[in-house]
């Protein structure tokens, strides 16, 4: 590409959301048009971006569409974006959620103007995290998502919103601060701040002052808080619960996968060997993280907070398939970060079609809706299905490949923690299918005559979200040939 | 001596007689606004024309003009000139003295240009007192009960506080003998080291001034009297007193310490270790206090005790360093900036936004958004701001005193600094959530002149470009940082 692709996609809603904030909020159809132009736009060039994607082996670990430019000498600081085989699918991913989020958004009358701003800004954020190469870059990015989490959830939200909201900013800003401290030493001991030289070079040949291990843990902090690994996870169920559902989608997809991502762009690439010693530690969460997620998840009585619980047990399996440090198993990580992207947020975003089109939200209150909304449970039931990882959709083979890579580790004690988190798996169907038996069969309820069933542009969405389901699922390969290129060089260093 | 070299200085001072002048023939107020913004841009070209010179002593040693002092004698006319534009709406309060007023605060800048420049421990009280008087009277010019109270706890506390300082600046003087600052480097480095820590007069006189210059900058444990005096001043000069009065602060204690007080060096790491624990304390105290607080020119004040600390993180970094690195001044000015421009604009919006409320408390300001939404999306930069939220200038300030200060050794200080961060993330937010969540409980949009709106604009704008580009400002500070030394 000769002109700047990645910049365009990243800042192209920064600026629909500039426009935006200066229309009033009268108008708000124009507004939504605008949003949906303005995420619409770096969708297409996304696509275009990963159809120019090389795939060939001999790319593998070069940063693609790379923009450089300079931008605070001083602290050795440059503007540099790029995708590798990592990054590309999550961006794409965000991409993709974006404008997904505008179509779910489409009822919202209260204060259009603000919320789509906010949404279109959120969206450059995340963007920028998965495209940065810059270490400062990266985290400038990863801050700037928390402003607009706190505007949206508290103002557009439901429940205890304000609670939420600042939780929500409290233990972010919390898991920042140990990332920056973490930054600021891994800055001193390589003096550089480009992620691309740190893992070429390798952390070991620097001289550092600061044991390794510590900066490891300090970088790990701010990951673990996003991902989120037990027992930083509490603030997930609060915030996903009350967060408009639009906002929960992007929760749930994106942001969560900001964890991820970090952990295996920064935390194991630039410390291999720490990565290894302390993986046994590690998987140990992630077990806690399946299991103790799955059995909460298996008491909840509110739609929204049981798919916010199983959100916590599918980010263990993620956690388990970075941490086991093979080949097979990180790259079935990252397919479940993209899979998961989109299965819970198909389930989020059905979820809140019909408490919206219901009013309400107690499973107990629900039942037989399989007879007045039918087309809602076949969605709902398809992204169930997903969620539980049955073969056709991409569930399937995310977790497959995490597991079947983390049985092959030579990770100490990887096959014990695997086969218990098999256990997961299990109760991911346990609780899905008592889900959907308790709120969509059984007899119908006369309450419920009469309510709206998805309407045209629900089904269009959800459609989009069902058709890359499945295809991911029946042909995994357009990713995992992608994603193994990233994952190369990596394994490659930790000699997994 | 070529007068040319104190041009600036000249000229604010004959602004200063201009306006009282002025103030006698004029009805209209606000072309004493006009003058003063007149005699501040005069001043700032003036120390624009001399940028490019040579580092030269003058008055016999006792003022120095590098590009130390000149880039303070940049920020201070801009600091001025913002709080002027932002007092033409708060001035009409005043029944008299609004001459005065404007004088009186240009005669304060006027000291404050004076200390950056001072190289001599007279000239350095002089200046100090030039600054403080100013302020005394400026903090009790509405003259209800609260603002006279504010302004007699500043006097007295004030006073006790020079005292202090001279008193340590005595002690050095005897065990010196000298009272030039380069030449109290030498005579400290010719005494045997037998000599020095033999010497406890010496030290109990640097730490009689730590003590006296900490007052000024409102450190822990001298930070008592802020959140009084801000609370009681007119709100311009509460916006004055902790934006410029705290960078005059910084700026002698930076000169005082780098010139007089880096050799020998575990002397420099003794008093870099008191500042650390310092500003440790400081940081923690200052936020804790903050999240109680309802009323929003106490919060900002424990907010800019806690931010003092910060600062002062850069001094101690620059007493860890050896000579050859400016990392800690340079990181310390570029800070001083960013703060400057944050605290002025999150004051200027208070301002307007009291006038129309009458009130400071936060309850108060429930609404904003709806009635006036630019102000609330301009208080909420400023917040976000001293939050250290990127894309702002207070996050590249925090983020360069941080990785200047773990470059010296100092990561436990970054760790508590980081967590502050994130406890003062509560208090200013929660400010936000007012604003933009609760429903309005006055009509009517906030109303503001247009030299407000020109203040704040340039503040926000100042955040942002710092927070975005901030290669220039670092680059600026870089070179300001190199003070003349011996």
């Amino acid at each position: 590409m000769d002109f700047n692709i990645l910049s365009l996609i990243i800042f192209l809603p920064a600026l629909g959301a500039i426009i935006i904030a200066c229309i009033s909020n009268s108008h708000a159809k124009l507004i939504k048009y605008i949003a949906a132009l303005f995420t619409l736009i770096p969708l297409i060039l996304g696509i275009v971006v990963f159809c120019n994607f090389d795939k060939s082996a001999a790319m593998s670990g070069v940063m693609q569409f790379q923009e450089k430019f300079s931008w605070i000498p001083l602290i050795n600081s440059y503007y540099h974006v790029g995708l590798d085989g990592i990054s590309l699918p999550l961006f794409l991913l965000m991409d993709l959620l974006g404008f997904l989020v505008v179509l779910i958004s489409w009822k919202i009358d209260l204060r259009p103007r603000e919320y789509f701003a906010w949404l279109l800004l959120l969206e450059t954020s995340i963007l920028g995290v998965f495209a940065s190469l810059d270490i400062l870059l990266f985290f400038i990015f990863w801050e700037i998502e928390v402003i607009p989490m706190f505007f949206l959830i508290s103002i557009w939200g439901a429940g205890r919103k304000e609670y939420s909201a600042l939780k929500y900013v409290l233990y972010t800003l919390f898991g920042s601060a140990m990332m920056l401290a973490g930054i600021l030493c891994l800055y001193f001991t390589t003096g550089s701040l480009s992620m691309v030289d740190i893992m070429k070079n390798g952390i070991g040949s620097y001289v550092s002052v600061v044991p390794t291990a510590l900066m490891f843990f300090l970088l790990l902090g701010g990951f673990a808080v996003k991902l989120p690994v037990f027992p930083f996870h509490t603030w997930l169920p609060d915030a996903h619960t009350d967060a408009p559902t639009a906002v929960s989608v992007v929760l749930a997809g994106a942001l969560l996968k900001m964890g991820g991502y970090g952990m295996i762009r920064i935390c194991v690439s630039f410390f291999p060997a720490v990565a290894r010693q302390f993986a046994p530690l590690l998987i140990a969460f992630a077990v806690v993280n399946i299991i103790y997620g799955a059995a909460v998840t298996l008491k909840q009585t509110d739609i929204k907070r049981l798919i916010a619980y199983s959100s916590v047990s599918h980010m263990g399996f993620v956690l388990l398939g970075i941490f086991t440090l093979t080949q097979v198993s990180m790259v079935g990580a990252t397919m479940q970060m993209v899979s998961h992207g989109l299965i819970t947020g198909l389930l989020f975003a059905t979820a809140g079609l019909i408490m919206h089109n219901t009013h309400e939200r107690e499973i107990a209150k629900f039942g037989g809706l399989a007879r007045q909304l039918p087309m809602i449970t076949v969605i709902f039931t398809i992204a169930g299905l997903g969620a539980m990882g049955v073969p056709g959709t991409s569930g399937f083979i995310a977790e497959f490949m995490t597991f079947l890579g983390s049985f092959q580790s030579n990770v100490t004690y990887a096959h014990v923690f695997t086969v218990i988190a098999i256990l997961g798996i299990l109760m991911g169907a346990g609780y899905i299918l008592w889900l959907l038996q308790r709120v969509f069969y059984g007899p119908p309820q006369d309450k419920f005559n009469g309510v709206h069933d998805a309407d045209k542009l629900e089904r269009v969405y959800s459609a989009i979200f069902i058709i890359l389901i499945f295809t991911i699922g029946l042909y995994p390969s357009i990713l995992t040939n992608i994603i193994k290129t990233g994952i190369a060089p990596i394994i490659h260093l930790v000699g997994g | 001596m070529n007068l040319v070299l104190i041009a600036p200085e000249i000229c604010m001072l004959a602004t200063a007689l201009a306006v009282i002048v002025a103030d006698l023939f004029f009805q209209r107020k606000s072309i004493l606004t006009i003058i003063s913004l007149i005699g501040l841009a005069a001043s700032f070209g003036f120390t624009l024309y001399l940028w490019g010179g040579n580092t030269q002593a003058i008055f016999n040693n006792m003022m120095v003009v590098d590009k130390f002092a000149l880039f303070f004698k940049l920020l201070f006319p801009v600091m001025a000139a913002l709080v002027i534009l932002a007092s033409n709406d708060y001035v009409s309060k005043f029944k008299d003295f609004q001459g005065e007023y404007y004088a009186l605060v240009l005669l304060s800048t006027l000291g404050m240009m004076l200390i950056s420049a001072a190289t001599d421990l007279i000239s350095i009280f002089i200046a100090l007192e030039l600054i403080s008087l100013s302020l005394y009277a400026l903090v009790g010019f509405l003259k209800d009960a609260k603002s006279t109270e504010a302004s007699l706890k500043y006097l007295l506390l004030g006073a006790i506080a020079s005292a202090i300082l001279l008193y340590g600046m005595a002690f050095v003087f005897g065990f010196t003998g000298k009272t030039q600052l380069a030449e109290i480097a030498a005579a400290i480095q010719s005494l045997s080291i037998g000599g020095v820590s033999a010497a406890p007069g010496l030290m109990l006189g640097i730490v009689l001034l730590i003590v006296g210059f900490g007052f000024k900058i409102a450190a822990f444990p001298f930070q008592m009297w802020a959140p009084d005096v801000y609370e009681g001043a007119p709100t311009p000069i509460t916006a004055f007193l902790s934006v410029a009065s705290k960078a005059a602060g910084f700026a002698i204690i930076l000169r005082i310490f780098y010139s007089a007080f880096s050799f020998p060096t575990w002397l420099s790491q003794d008093w870099a270790m008191i500042f650390a624990v310092l500003a440790a304390i400081g940081m923690t105290v200052g936020n804790i206090v903050a999240i109680p607080q309802t009323n929003i020119k106490r919060m900002l004040a424990y907010s800019s005790i806690a931010q003092a600390g910060y600062l002062i993180i850069g001094i101690a970094t620059m007493g860890l360093a050896s000579a050859s690195s400016q990392l800690g001044q340079s990181s310390l000015l570029f800070f001083l900036a960013g703060y400057a421009v944050t605290n002025l604009g999150a004051f200027i919006a208070v301002i307007a936004i009291s006038n129309k409320v009458g009130s400071d408390r936060i309850s108060d300001y429930d609404g904003l958004s709806k009635r006036s939404p630019l102000l609330a999306l301009a208080l909420t930069l400023c917040l976000i701001s001293l939050t250290g939220i990127p894309p702002t200038a207070g996050f590249m300030a925090k983020f360069y005193i941080f990785s200047s200060a773990v470059q010296h050794g100092l990561l436990w200080l970054v760790v508590i600094a980081v967590l502050n961060s994130v406890v003062s993330a509560y208090y200013y937010l929660r400010v936000v959530k007012v604003m933009w969540f609760n429903e309005p409980k006055f009509e009517g949009t906030v109303p503001s002149s247009t030299f407000l709106h020109i203040a704040l604009i340039a503040c926000c704008a100042g955040v942002i470009f710092l927070g975005v580009l901030p290669n220039y400002g670092m680059k600026l500070a870089e070179i300001a940082a190199k003070m003349f030394a011996f």
